[in-house]
């Protein structure tokens, strides 16, 4: 444990940096997961289709997507951008297939009622489903962040620094504590960014205090 | 599109016969590594899961795990465990990895599936005499399957991912490619490497998909919901665990 002790600057940098690459793709996998997973719940042919591509995207191993999008894409495979990119692609595959389902679980008699009152679709999707469809959506960023930040040292390969640096580091001079140290970060990173969206989430669906959200 | 005709070319190369892994090999290791280590890992969650679900014994535990394991990173799990092994075991500590990682998927494949049984049948199965070992056997077992395989089928996705990374460790693998293939700046070989993995993920998927369909006793819709039914009333499947 003396690595740790006289490494805490070295792990607190690399944790930061780990926050900071995770937490783009986490947010642009919340947003482009809303008009993917309307589509995906709204029409029988989108789908099929959103729901079977994002599968795919979602079974393709990590490293091989890295390789896969600079020829793509045109960016460098060597590139904190390849990773960012690759960490929305698994965010989005996420979070749809949860929106998706979120909106489903609204119950039909209260979208009937927004209508019956004179809700247009578009204030009544902002307004009354996406609201209550909320505590699932909820469970499906929990879902995304922590694999995001899990997922995330990867990058090292690609020779990105993160917390992953601690594994590939920590192996090649043989530093057992250095590796569990990264491990062990990550984890509790995780763990916290996933308590705070539950706090967050109390925050803004006040209405779901007192019982479990789904 | 000239990188991809040369990663193609890379694949079809003669070349791939020999050298440090010839293809072939690198194939067969990497598929191997999965079969085993779902295999073993089965053996372990199969029972475990299928008591925690006739028992309702542990099933907070079994969620808080498979809930803890998304958040460790398997990238570091394979190498801490190479480690503290010894790097003369890289075999089996890279094995013992890809086990830990595909228990939590298939015990919540076998849970749920028990779990998401009507418990009227149940109860007419013990109605009409069968014991707890018949009723789990007979009944739990064969209705709760095709959410199994649902299990199955995440935890072989999870391994296949981590067995390339684990290329990192040893000359095993088609991610051995990836990571050489950086190591040299042999872009057609990394991007060749990747296609393979990509379908070797695929076909496994697939395999699992249409395992999942056969699986389904005729007549039973267990762990297969209507389309657009709200959630609260669907079974859910086994959470899926994080893609590696």
């Amino acid at each position: 444990m003396t690595w740790v002790t006289s490494n805490l600057d070295l792990i607190g940098r690399l944790s930061v940096e780990h926050l900071r690459q995770s937490a783009l793709p986490i947010v642009l996998g919340l947003l482009v997961a809303v008009p993917t997973g309307w589509l995906a719940f709204r029409f029988r042919p989108t789908r099929g289709l959103v729901l079977g591509a994002v599968g795919l995207l979602y079974t393709i191993p990590s490293l091989a997507l890295f390789a896969l999008l600079p020829p793509l894409l045109g960016i460098s495979f060597l590139s904190e951008a390849n990773l960012i990119i690759a960490l929305t692609i698994y965010a989005v595959a996420i979070m749809t297939r949860f929106v998706s389902d979120a909106l489903a679980s609204v119950e039909p008699s209260v979208r009937q009622a927004a209508v019956a009152v004179g809700y247009g679709p578009w204030r009544r999707f902002w307004q009354v489903d996406l609201p209550l469809a909320g505590p699932v959506v909820l469970a499906g960023l929990r879902v995304t962040a922590v694999s995001t930040i899990s997922l995330a040292t990867v990058g090292i390969l690609i020779g990105i620094d993160n917390l992953g640096y601690l594994f590939t580091n920590g192996y090649q001079r043989q530093i057992v504590a250095e590796i569990l140290a990264g491990v062990v970060a990550v984890v509790v990173i995780a763990l916290v960014v996933d308590g705070l969206l539950v706090l967050l989430g109390r925050l803004l669906m006040p209405w779901t205090r007192g019982r479990r959200a789904a | 599109m000239n990188v991809f005709a040369d990663a193609i070319a890379w694949i079809f190369s003669p070349d791939r016969a020999s050298g440090a892994l010839p293809l072939s090999e690198a194939i067969w290791t990497h598929l191997a590594f999965t079969v085993v280590s779902v295999a073993v890992a089965a053996l372990i969650a199969i029972p475990a899961g299928w008591l925690i679900g006739h028992t309702g014994r542990g099933r907070e535990l079994a969620v808080a795990l498979s809930g803890a394991a998304r958040a460790v990173p398997s990238f570091g799990l394979v190498l801490l465990l190479v480690l503290v092994l010894g790097v003369t075991h890289k075999v089996g500590a890279s094995t013992t990895a890809f086990v830990l990682l595909a228990i939590p998927p298939i015990l919540a494949g076998a849970y749920s599936g028990v779990e998401a049984v009507d418990r009227r049948v149940i109860d007419g199965a013990r109605g009409v005499g069968m014991t707890e070992a018949q009723i789990l056997r007979t009944v739990e077992a064969p209705l709760g399957l095709p959410l199994l395989i649902g299990g199955l089928r995440s935890a072989t996705l999870q391994v296949v991912a981590t067995v390339t990374l684990a290329g990192y460790v040893g000359n095993w693998g088609l991610g051995f490619y990836i990571v050489q293939g950086i190591q040299i700046r042999d872009f057609s070989q990394i991007l060749g490497a990747a296609l393979l993995i990509v379908v070797l993920a695929l076909v496994l998927d697939a395999l699992f998909a249409l395992l999942q369909r056969v699986a389904l006793p005729r007549g039973v819709s267990a762990g297969r919901a209507p389309e657009n039914e709200p959630v609260r009333r669907r079974r859910r499947g086994p959470t899926a665990p994080a893609p590696s």
